[in-house]
């Protein structure tokens, strides 16, 4: 028997109150190219990812976990979870 | 008495650290690989700065799961002294050691130059030979140095005198100016400046002596 295999994609922002200046200087940029009506831009990151677990919730648990104590520093970061079957 | 300073793969500043303690200073130090557990026979250790593991992910995130911090989470509670340089700080908030968070700069520059720091609180020993003075001169080198918590946190901190020193011109959008903080014990003090690098004159000022003075007070 096989384990099931799980992708899952975890994205990393900033929380609303911390300043994102990486953001701010790139929506800066899109100004000069041209690019008007922007009036939010935040950076943050994807992780993506595949695991092998038992099922679906043992997969989401493992990498919730993963999520708040590696992936994302909750003091500044907020994060959230997509899991597809493979 | 001894110091350790923890050599992560990507830690620049152990060797100016060692310089300091024991070159200048004259303080018994060793370097400690991150692979060790063993702290037995120190009375106080050194986060250095420097790129921890890169600082891939964020600054510090990975150095947090190194073995020698889980022997330095149990030296702290038993009272050693721990003072976070820099990475090193930002190593400490990861690690839990010190509340909040260091962050990209807001202006997206690395900084490196002298500042001017006000001396907040002299409740620890760390700071008491800068209290009389009230002010003191280190270089800062760092592109995310911006100190942010929750307004929780800052309260909580304000309430512990927590907050060790301030900058005298806020360079990076830190959260009330924060430069250094110490934990509500006062044996672990964390701060972005380097000390370390103001201890030989022939590099400069001698202004950050009296802090690694400390280390073994």
């Amino acid at each position: 028997m096989t384990v099931p295999r799980f992708q899952a994609r975890v994205l990393v922002r900033l929380r609303p109150s911390v300043l994102d200046p990486a953001g701010e200087a790139a929506r800066g940029a899109a100004a000069r190219l041209g690019v008007e009506g922007i009036s939010k831009l935040r950076i943050g990151k994807a992780v993506e990812l595949e695991i092998e677990a038992a099922d679906a919730a043992e997969a989401r648990s493992r990498i919730e976990l993963l999520s708040d104590r590696l992936f994302a520093n909750p003091v500044i970061e907020d994060w959230s979870l997509e899991l597809l079957d493979s | 008495m001894s110091i350790g300073v923890i050599v992560f793969p990507g830690s620049n500043c152990d060797r100016d650290v060692l310089w300091a303690t024991q070159g200048c200073l004259g303080l018994p130090t060793r370097r400690i690989w991150h692979e060790e557990t063993d702290l037995s026979g120190l009375d106080a250790v050194v986060l250095p700065g420097g790129f921890s593991y890169g600082d891939y992910l964020r600054c510090g995130a990975i150095a947090r799961f190194a073995p020698a911090l889980r022997s330095l989470v149990e030296f702290t509670a038993q009272g050693g002294r721990v003072l976070g340089i820099c990475n090193g700080f930002q190593v400490l908030t990861e690690l839990g050691l010190l509340p909040g968070a260091l962050t990209r700069n807001r202006d997206l520059h690395f900084i490196c130059e002298d500042v001017n720091l006000t001396v907040v609180s002299a409740r620890t020993t760390w700071l008491q030979n800068y209290s009389a003075k009230g002010h003191l001169t280190l270089p800062i080198a760092h592109g995310e140095g911006r100190y942010q918590c929750s307004e929780d946190t800052l309260k909580q901190l304000q309430d512990d005198d927590a907050i060790a020193l301030r900058y005298g011109n806020n360079p990076n959008g830190s959260v009330d100016d924060i430069a250094g903080i110490t934990n509500p014990k006062g044996n672990v003090l964390g701060l972005m400046p380097h000390p370390e690098r103001a201890c030989d004159p022939a590099t400069g000022g001698v202004e950050g002596r009296a802090m690694l003075q400390a280390l073994l007070n």
